[in-house]
């Protein structure tokens, strides 16, 4: 073993303080090689090492420097290039954490840095020279939700050329987004926006657009998810339909049920298809609503006396047959199973309910939602686009509207919904622009447009006479007649004020919906306190969640507008296919290694394993595309399992060499 | 007076990093040991410092909730409390080992632990195993 040490000066950031001559010195006689340089990071000092390397004077190197975090990996590529295990080195942090906070006191500080120079040769003494781990990669992605995230991320990779499996709950993609009439800040028609995906998503051909199903298990790691998908029995044969919608105006009103596209302001039929903009356009059958017209039902014949066949009356709509109601159709659906190399989730938000805030009337039907009265202002809505109140189909008078239900708030959920202010002002804009006579009032705790074009959206929102009221609203008590008086503060003038209006509209939270953290719990990506899903990092890694090969797009990860979710469905595509576009990753081999004959397969390893990386059969066996390398199992009470670059050995020698 | 720190690499030991860029100063007593996780720390690693007698030890890991491993500074502050309350058995102040929680962008924690940890560890004195082998010499 020959132990080349190189100590830089770091121009006069560290040989001002530490004695580097003293150092020269005390090391000659230890280590094979000892050189310094003005600066080690620059390319003569490089070519040194390497040389040094090369001329077999050293096989372990270390460099006595700043921080590791500078240029570890510029000096791990000096070994690498001569040939040599690149994890053969080790980094004596001497300016960061001696020179920089001891300066006032050079004699220590060289002492100081003689020590943690000790410590890395302990420690270079005791590395393996290690390679990469290699996987090979899957070049195909699952994206999980249809939204403008989740398109927008499929299309970016299909045109990339990765293989896309677009899984979306619903019969129809367009996520919450086609429900929109407008959107701020250019009022520009939403369906406009995200119809044209819809269409591009089922017609490109390197997409699989799996809708009406939901991802049932995920198993394996980055560069190679097996994926199983069930698709949900829809009771129609796809194939054959043509999306006329015939059997769905024949489906007798008794079996309707508030339709969810309309946010319940509407009704629809056992049969229905989504929306009008369903992609793909196709009907489902929802057996749990049907009435079971002529007691015909589902995997049944009938025949009528004359010993003709009965059909219901959705059987007898469809031009094309594709619905079968004599056919034993399988409930469970279709079990699909695939592999990808990565996963994007896209799952989405959903508004909290107006039934949980009790002060606000929510038995009121005047009380809705922002959600339920974006439908209302959309063309294809249930009123068409006409500003009315659904309980008497009148136009209001005045409308009021209520900012942070849930959001901000220490009952609910403390972060701001940072959406609610600007649609809020969007909504009450368009009531403007279509009924000017009708009173808007939106009462706010403070407006919140930050960004680009916004604070301007909101000045003209003032400038239409739409009234903000600064003030948390205590309450809204329903009067006699109908109407209802919204019992809110005014901070400005600083006292109470009392408004009656005809309609109230709630900017109630958004939150993640449950089954997308049931989803993420079957994944094993981390939810964060906040109740959305946790990326890996907020500023450097804000599409990567806490798993390796998983990514998050949209409102599943954090409220936020349209912009900023396709911006980061972009980041997430981009982040996809920088890691897909090789044949095989490369990562560090710093993860558990297990010692088969020490371990006793008592399974402790695998229960502390917050990755689920540690199978316990015989013997532990880690998953090496699954383990970061923490080495919380490490503690293993049989001693069977270390972490590679951080072994027992390892740090042990750093202790004796600091301590002894 | 030798103080081990255990840092992991993702907060504890940027913030000690950062502590440096900002030209903070805290006792040199204080030498770090970089681990990927502060759940990487051992039991065995903190007696074995303070065995061949170092006269404090520390680990620190991210902030709760922080973890890039999800949970590994849970699991390490419950290891040193664990171990500060056995510490007496073998002779030696529970106040010699501690837990630290920071971010890596908290570089004025880390020093203030710093300081006050050396100040705490120099009030009790030498590392009694230490003591003794001085004695001896």
């Amino acid at each position: 073993m020959k132990i080349g040490l190189y100590i830089c000066h770091c121009g006069r950031n560290i040989a001002d303080v530490v004695d580097i001559k003293n150092l020269i010195g005390y090391f000659k006689d230890k280590v094979n090689v000892v050189r310094d340089h003005l600066f080690m990071c620059s390319e003569p000092a490089w070519e040194m090492i390497r040389s040094d390397v090369t001329n077999k004077l050293v096989d372990r190197v270390v460099i006595a420097a700043c921080s590791p975090y500078n240029h570890e990996k510029f000096f791990r590529s000096a070994l690498e290039t001569a040939g040599l295990s690149k994890y053969l080195l080790e980094i004596a942090n001497i300016r960061e954490q001696c020179s920089w906070v001891h300066g006032k006191n050079k004699r220590e500080a060289t002492e100081k840095a003689k020590r943690l120079i000790e410590a890395a040769i302990s420690k270079v003494k005791t590395l393996k020279p290690l390679d990469d781990l290699r996987f090979e990669v899957e070049r195909s992605v699952l994206v999980i939700g249809g939204g403008i995230a989740g398109m927008t991320a499929s299309l970016d990779l299909a045109k990339m050329g990765f293989k896309v499996y677009l899984v979306e709950k619903e019969p129809s993609v367009g996520g919450k987004l086609i429900k929109f009439d407008k959107i701020f800040p250019l009022n520009d028609c939403a369906s406009c926006v995200v119809s044209s995906l819809m269409a591009e998503v089922a017609n490109n051909p390197m997409i699989e657009l799996i809708t009406y199903a939901e991802v049932e298990e995920v198993d394996g790691s980055f560069g190679n998810f097996n994926v199983k998908v069930r698709k949900k029995q829809t009771y129609v044969d796809w194939e054959k339909c043509i999306g006329c919608g015939a059997c769905t105006t024949v489906c007798p009103p008794k079996a309707w049920k508030p339709n969810e596209f309309d946010e319940g302001l509407s009704k629809r039929a056992a049969m229905y298809i989504v929306s009008p903009q369903a992609v793909p356009k196709k009907a489902v059958h929802d057996p749990e609503l049907c009435v079971n017209c002529g007691k015909k039902k589902l995997g049944t014949r009938r025949f009528l006396r004359g010993g003709k066949e009965y059909l219901t009356p959705c059987e007898k709509a469809c031009p094309t047959k594709a619905i079968d109601r004599s056919k034993s159709w399988n409930p469970e659906g279709e079990l699909l199973n695939f592999n990808v190399g990565a996963i994007i989730v896209a799952t989405g938000y959903k508004v909290m309910e107006k039934e949980t805030f009790k002060e606000y009337a929510p038995h009121s039907p005047n009380v809705i939602t922002a959600l339920q009265f974006e439908r209302i202002l959309s063309p294809t809505g249930p009123t068409g686009g006409k500003v009315l109140r659904l309980s008497d189909g009148k136009k209001p008078k005045a409308i009021s509207f209520i900012s942070c239900v849930g959001s901000r708030d220490v009952r609910y959920h403390t972060y701001c919904s940072k959406v609610c202010c600007l649609y809020m002002l969007k909504q009450a804009r368009l009531v403007k622009e279509r009924e000017p006579e009708i009173d808007v009032y939106i009462h706010v705790i403070d407006v919140r447009a930050p960004g680009k074009d916004l604070e301007e959206y909101y000045i003209e929102a003032r400038r239409m006479g739409i009234g903000v009221i600064r003030g948390k609203v205590g309450g809204i008590e329903e009067l006699p007649n109908g109407r209802l008086r919204i019992l809110g503060f005014d901070a400005d003038l600083g006292m109470p004020v009392e408004v009656e209006v005809d309609l109230v509209v709630l900017a109630t939270a958004i939150e993640l919906p449950e089954d997308s953290k049931e989803l993420a719990r079957k994944i094993g990506v981390a939810v964060d306190p906040s109740g959305f899903l946790k990326e890996d990092h907020p500023k450097l890694r804000p599409v990567e969640s806490t798993l390796s090969g998983i990514f998050l797009a949209g409102c599943c990860q954090g409220p936020k507008d349209v912009s900023e979710t396709v911006a980061q469905a972009k980041a997430a595509a981009a982040s996809v296919a920088s890691l897909l576009s090789k044949e095989e990753i490369k990562v560090e081999p710093f993860i558990a290694k297990v010692n088969e004959e020490a371990c006793s397969g008592c399974g402790i390893c695998e229960n502390v394993c917050p990755f689920n990386a540690i199978k316990v059969n015989e013997v532990a066996v880690v998953d090496e595309r699954s383990c970061k390398g923490c080495g919380i199992c490490a503690s293993c009470p049989a001693k069977a399992i270390d972490i590679q670059g951080y072994s027992a050995e390892s740090i042990i020698a750093e202790i004796d060499a600091l301590v002894g | 007076m030798k103080i081990i720190a255990f840092a992991c690499q993702w907060c504890a030991y940027r913030s000690a990093d950062l502590a440096g860029t900002l030209k903070y100063e805290y006792p040199s007593s204080i030498t770090i040991i970089k681990v990927p996780c502060s759940g990487r720390v051992e039991t065995e690693f903190i007696l074995k410092a303070l065995a061949e007698g170092a006269d404090g030890v520390f680990v620190a890991g991210c902030p709760k909730n922080e973890c890039h491993y999800r949970k590994g500074n849970f699991v390490a502050e419950l290891k040193t409390s664990i171990l500060s309350n056995i510490l007496p058995e073998f002779g030696l102040e529970s106040s010699r080992i501690a837990f630290l929680e920071v971010s890596s962008s908290d570089a004025k924690k880390f020093v203030e632990f710093a300081r006050n940890f050396d100040e705490r560890v120099r009030s009790l004195g030498r590392n009694p195993i230490r003591r003794y082998s001085h004695e001896k010499d």
